[in-house]
């Protein structure tokens, strides 16, 4: 018993090996070596993160299509969005950083809103999602380069640094950044990796040993 | 666990990077799956440190081109500037907006700067298989893991401000080519911590009494 593998739980940062406790709800485990977290306890994961996922996929939408601030001069009022900016970073042959930008602020976020739809509505109704392992390592490997809350401090530097010298009107999609940052972050703390793969598991109807 | 740390690894063990899940390690069978998601298993992240080296060594040379050149050129009838990074957070100083320049600061020049030093210190010292205060060190990593992504701030803000020229010849800001250095040197220190393996720092220590 105590050396079946599905019960212990090595470190991700040390590797030390330990046993798994059953935690109470809100509660996290710490490697009792380095002090990383190891596994939470999240309450009602699956349908909270879910929640959260929809609201911020509808968000998402309108904060990319809306302009986040206009500017007025003259009595002209020029809109700017976050594809429009990317657009003109590209025509201005900054290839690389306008790149950088889709893919940090606009394809990651939208990857991931998408995986974990196609993950969690399946699991919501007691099916196993199709490829899940393919969306599990997707969220995984493009959890890092998702910047949503960076580029919400950006939008507000830029504001402060265009106040000095044009008449800024805030837009829909300023607001929607930032609860969209909320909600994303909502997400990934109600999130729980560790849940979905044992409800999979419960869902196969297989115990994996070994 | 009574004072003796038992690593995964020292168990012939190693959990999934994907699934965490524990399984048996088979060395001599070629390469291993795991049996409930189907990565591949490594004990640690292969070639860990060389590969960590490399992207760091690349962000070294880039960080020099990221602060000398300029990340943005802004004109208007009165004025017209070119701006390096440190230059652009002095001007927003000098223009009043103290809490902006000191998050610009923080995000542009301390972020980059503490993450090539953190990353060479923690590449040194599991070189030399130090015993020097792991559990720092390793708290370090995951400081480096988690502030990292706030350098892009800069490479945000020239990308919004940039749209201005859409606005027609009243205003002009262009990004120079010190934003393409310094988003870079962002890209592969990130790519650089992703490679590192914290595992590293505490094996020195396997199969020792570990006193608390």
């Amino acid at each position: 018993m105590a050396d079946h593998p599905s019960q212990l739980i090595a470190c991700q940062y040390c590797d030390l090996l330990q046993r798994e406790i059953p935690l109470n709800p809100g509660c996290s485990a710490s490697c009792s070596r380095c002090g990383a977290v190891l596994y939470r306890n999240a309450t009602d994961s699956i349908n909270r993160t879910l929640a959260y996922t929809l609201a911020g996929a509808v968000l998402f939408v309108v904060a990319n299509v809306f302009p986040i601030f206009s500017i007025e001069m003259q009595g002209d009022r020029a809109g700017i969005n976050l594809y429009g900016a990317v657009r003109s970073l590209w025509d201005q042959q900054m290839e690389s950083i306008s790149l950088l930008v889709l893919i940090t602020a606009i394809l990651v976020p939208a990857i991931e809103l998408i995986s974990m739809l196609c993950l969690l509505l399946p699991l919501k109704f007691g099916r196993v999602p199709a490829g899940y392992t393919v969306f599990m390592r997707t969220l995984q490997y493009v959890e890092p380069w998702g910047m949503v809350e960076v580029l919400l401090l950006g939008v507000l530097v830029s504001l402060v640094k265009l106040t000095n010298s044009f008449k800024v009107i805030p837009g829909i999609a300023l607001w929607s950044f930032a609860l969209l940052t909320l909600l994303l972050a909502a997400a990934a703390a109600s999130f729980s990796a560790r849940d979905v793969w044992a409800r999979l598991d419960r869902e196969k109807g297989t115990r994996v040993s070994r | 666990m009574s004072g003796k740390a038992v690593t995964a690894a020292g168990r012939d063990l190693c959990s999934c990077h994907v699934c965490n899940l524990v399984s048996r390690w088979q060395p001599s069978a070629g390469p291993a799956y795991c049996p409930r998601c189907g990565a591949t298993l490594h004990m640690r992240k292969p070639g860990s440190v060389a590969r960590c080296w490399a992207l760091l060594i690349a962000a070294y040379i880039l960080y020099v081109p990221a602060n000398l050149l300029v990340i943005m050129e802004t004109g208007s009838f009165i004025s017209y500037r070119k701006d390096t990074i440190v230059s652009g957070v002095v001007h927003l100083w000098q223009t009043g907006s103290w809490m902006i320049a000191v998050i610009v600061f923080i995000a542009s020049v301390i972020i980059p700067l503490l993450k090539l030093i953190s990353l060479t210190l923690l590449l040194v010292s599991v070189q030399r298989r130090s015993r020097w205060r792991p559990k720092q060190r390793t708290r370090l990593y995951r400081m480096v893991e988690l502030v990292g992504r706030w350098s892009m701030l800069d490479i945000y803000v020239v990308t919004l401000l940039a749209a201005l020229v859409q606005l027609g010849s009243m205003a002009t800001v262009k990004a120079g080519p010190g934003a393409v250095a310094f988003g870079a040197v962002v890209v592969l220190t990130m790519l650089a911590a992703m490679q590192f393996d914290p595992r590293l720092i505490w094996d020195p220590f396997q199969n020792e009494e570990i006193n608390d």
